[in-house]
């Protein structure tokens, strides 16, 4: 009888991880070393790597090519400034809540756009993003096409004073982005992980495996819807105001995350986290191009694609065998002496 | 010999990390008609595959009238003159019978082979002119097939298992029309399970076996044994 | 006879809406491509014909006369040099680059052009009417763009299934590798079906420059039109994404009656509600 274990760690990836214990001491830490530009700084890279990890998760593991998440960035929104407006929820509260109203709302989506496949899948993500922003638009009670300020009284509520305000936000945006790294690192090492990879790879071979193709894929676009609901509500509590054309913009949750994915690295989990620190030097450096900016972030992801479609990490991780997270798996095989005559 | 249409030396054939050939080599001569013969997967498709330019292979391995064609893809090689009659038949299922014929012959190459000619051949398929291709019978498909590759007017025929789930009557009557084929000067490789049919039909055999030549000689020359024994390695 | 008018309206952009969808249906008919940047195209095709019509002084309609070249060989250029790359049977590539390019489309639209809303001036037709009967009028232009749509989609009809070149896209659409081997160059096709693609985008962009005001963001809306005109009507079919575009334009005007700003939501829950009823669409031909 042999009995086999499977190892999931390698001599990069616990350098990588000790690397991101320190990181999170010091960042946990960034109240006090930090100023008020830089705290909001690392609360939008956070959240970036946190939409764009998810995406990843979607489109580079499950083979769920979404143009759509906006949908959720903004249901998100909506549903925080919902809950905390009309309902008199904690804000701190609804952004939890508003994820879990993210995954209720995506069963019946998938239940509609599973129906279609690959290409026509994605336009219709894009649809359904749609009537959210339009849907939104007619909510008047939220502001309806012009959209409405978080009041004052609600703001006041989360913390006594704006430094501790800013301060709460910024450990928030941190522990979210943990928390879904945290969720796709655990999710990858189950064996609804194996079931992704093996999807990624080969769909009929993995159904032919007995893999249930059809509810990984499921469960995975309503873990996304998850996240992403409170990536959303979070980034808007941040902004403070929200209107369906901020809410469900095609081009910051999407095309940017996009972007960031692929130019990181698809169906690598460091992929979009490469992807989000390559994007924001470029903003700092490009910051007043403006549309020509837009435009050159597409010319270099076409490279990419074309190029090195695996992305910076894809490459890196391919030529020199590193990994970040302990996500590899290693059979260890210990043969046990045979009972019996011998 | 006369003049060598087509010499493959040294082939080796990959699929991915996956070595189907190994060093093959073969001629075939003006007007001859070469059978190639195996067991399943000892590479016989592969071998015509190469030839016609769907699987990759050495500039110099493949030579056709002296130039060397290997590496040129598939729709090149159809326009020096090689045509393959796919295994499994592979008519297009949006086409018509008629239009099945029409697009083999739209390289427009010169020759004796057009409509006309290959509805005298196979006459079955005049009537069934305008027939969505997949509602045709096995034999009447397979008919189809041959007809488009003739429709391109090569100087090269290679046809791959061409007997494959037809009835022996079926079988037979294709065979049958081979000579009428060849009466025009062309050359022909058949890769064929049917032994017996493969050796009435052809002048020279090559035996493949795990992706290798064991065995070649005059179709007359080869025992039975010498057959069975390079056919199945034992 | 309120209701007819609106309806008879909804008919007849629905004719506008075919043209956006039956390039897109071609493509994916022949190469499973899904061109995000289709709508993008459109709105080019509508800004080339603002500059020929501003340096030519001609009329928008006569503008198709350089239009439609003109963007035949952008999308013969545009496959062969860019898109042909990104085939294969990952689907990741197509989808990201013609969504990158759809940005740098928009992008570099509004660099050049600002993002001022324009229109072409077609001499009057625009307000033209005719007069069917008791109380029905219908307006010249929109009577002119569904014919013209009835026009190319029995044009793409016959040049699929009358032509030479109609079976090297069905051949090469149904078995790639065999369509090699009777000497089609799958490159030249695609690209020539790119081609073919946006000859009919420009004329829909033509149409659509002279029918409403344009900028360069209003791509991604007509992408979606066509897309939802497209699986409403059925793949695969080309009557069918006539059909798709009408019970699109149709939904839209019965919503634009009930409330102005319901006209396109009314057309998604149209589609929503094919999809979920009838998903393969309602004129099928081949599955996606």
């Amino acid at each position: 009888m042999t009995a086999f274990q499977v190892e999931h760690a390698t001599r990069s990836s616990r350098i990588g991880l000790a690397v991101f214990a320190v990181l999170l001491v010091v960042l946990a830490a960034a109240p006090w070393w930090g100023g008020r530009q830089d705290l909001r700084l690392l609360a939008e890279i956070y959240c970036f790597v946190a939409l764009a990890s998810l995406w990843n998760l979607l489109a580079g593991y499950a083979g769920l090519v979404s143009v759509g998440q906006q949908a959720y960035v903004g249901l998100g929104a909506y549903m925080l400034f919902a809950a905390t407006m009309l309902m008199g929820v904690h804000p701190l509260l609804a952004i939890p809540l508003a994820g879990v109203v993210g995954a209720i709302v995506a069963l019946p989506v998938a239940g509609l756009i599973f129906r279609l496949r690959g290409h026509y899948f994605a336009i219709g993500t894009w649809v359904v993003a749609e009537v959210f922003r339009l849907l939104a638009s007619q909510v008047s009670v939220l502001g309806g096409g012009s959209g409405i300020s978080l009041p004052v009284g609600i703001v006041t509520a989360m913390a006594p004073s704006r430094q501790m305000r800013e301060f709460l936000i910024y450990w928030l945006a941190l522990a979210i982005v943990v928390l879904v790294l945290g969720a796709i690192v655990l999710l990858l090492r189950s064996r609804y992980g194996l079931a992704l990879t093996a999807i990624r790879d080969n769909e009929i071979a993995a159904r032919s495996n007995g893999v249930d193709v059809a509810r990984t894929k499921l469960i995975v676009y309503v873990l996304t819807a998850f996240g992403t609901a409170m990536v959303g509500a979070l980034i808007f509590l941040q902004k403070l105001r929200v209107s369906p054309a901020t809410a469900f913009d095609v081009n910051d949750w999407t095309a940017y995350v996009i972007f960031i994915t692929v130019i990181g690295g698809i169906g690598r989990v460091e992929g979009p986290i490469i992807g989000t620190i390559v994007f924001f030097l470029l903003r700092q450096t490009l910051a007043d191009l403006g549309s020509l900016y837009l435009l050159m972030l597409g010319v270099v992801a076409i490279a990419v694609m074309l190029k090195a479609p695996k992305g910076i990490w894809g490459y890196v991780a391919d030529r020199f065998g590193w990994q970040l997270f302990p996500l590899e798996r290693r059979l260890n095989i210990k043969a046990e002496a045979p009972r019996g005559t011998a | 010999m006369p003049d060598t249409l087509l010499e493959v030396r040294s082939l080796d054939a990959f699929y991915g990390d996956f070595q189907a050939l190994f060093g093959v080599s073969l001629e075939v001569a003006a007007g001859e008609v070469v059978a190639v013969i195996g067991a399943n997967g000892a590479g016989k498709s592969t071998l015509l595959n190469s030839i016609a330019g769907l699987v990759h292979a050495r500039g110099d391995a493949i030579l056709l009238a002296g130039e060397p064609v290997g590496g040129v893809p598939a729709y090149g090689m159809a326009a020096r003159g090689v045509a393959l009659v796919p295994e499994g038949r592979r008519l297009f299922p949006s086409l018509t019978v008629e239009e099945n014929l029409l697009i083999g012959g739209q390289l427009g190459r010169p020759g004796p082979w057009n409509l006309p000619r290959v509805y005298d051949l196979f006459p079955v398929l005049a009537q069934r002119r305008h027939a969505p291709s997949p509602s045709l019978s096995g034999g009447q498909q397979q008919m189809v097939a041959i007809g488009r590759a003739l429709m391109s007017n090569p100087k090269l025929l290679l046809c791959d298992e061409i007997s494959l789930g037809l009835a022996p009557i079926v079988v037979r009557d294709i065979y049958g029309r081979l000579p009428t084929i060849l009466s025009e000067g062309l050359s022909l490789v058949i890769v064929e399970q049917d032994i017996v049919q493969a050796l009435a039909a052809a002048n020279r055999v090559y035996c493949l076996q795990e992706g290798r030549v064991v065995l070649t000689g005059t179709a007359g020359s080869l025992t039975r044994e010498a057959i069975s024994a390079a056919y199945f390695g034992v | 006879m309120e209701w007819a008018n609106i309806i008879l309206q909804g008919v007849l952009v629905g004719g506008l809406y075919a043209m956006f969808a039956a390039g897109l249906s071609l493509i994916f008919g022949v190469m499973r491509l899904v061109n995000i940047a289709h709508g993008d195209l459109i709105v080019l095709a509508a800004y080339l014909a603002l500059v020929v019509t501003e340096t030519l002084g001609i009329n928008p309609l006569a503008s198709l006369a350089f239009v439609v070249p003109a963007m035949a060989l952008i999308g013969y250029a545009l496959q062969r040099g860019l898109l042909n790359q990104t085939l294969g049977d990952d689907l990741l590539p197509p989808l990201l680059v013609t969504f990158g390019l759809s940005v740098i489309i928009q992008n570099g639209l509004l660099e050049l052009f600002t993002a001022d809303s324009r229109r072409l001036q077609a001499g009057g037709i625009e307000v033209d009417s005719i007069q069917l009967g008791t109380g029905l009028a219908v307006g010249t232009l929109p009577l002119i763009q569904f014919a013209l749509a009835v026009a190319v989609i029995a044009g793409l009809q016959w040049l699929f299934y009358r032509t030479a070149l109609g079976r090297a896209f069905r051949a090469t659409s149904d078995d790639q590798a065999m369509a090699q081997l009777v000497g089609l160059d799958n490159r030249r096709v695609f690209a020539l079906a790119m081609a073919l693609s946006l000859a009919v985008v420009a004329i829909a962009g033509v149409l659509l420059a002279i029918r409403t005001n344009f900028d360069p963001a209003i791509g991604p809306a007509r992408l979606i039109f066509g897309f939802e005109a497209v699986i409403m009507g059925g793949l695969g079919s080309m009557w069918g994404t006539l059909a798709g575009g009408v019970i699109l334009g149709v939904a839209q005007a019965i919503g634009a009656q009930i409330d102005p700003g319901w006209q396109v939501l009314a057309g998604h829950i149209a589609f929503l509600v094919v999809l979920a009823v009838r998903p393969q669409g309602l004129f099928p031909k081949v599955q996606g």
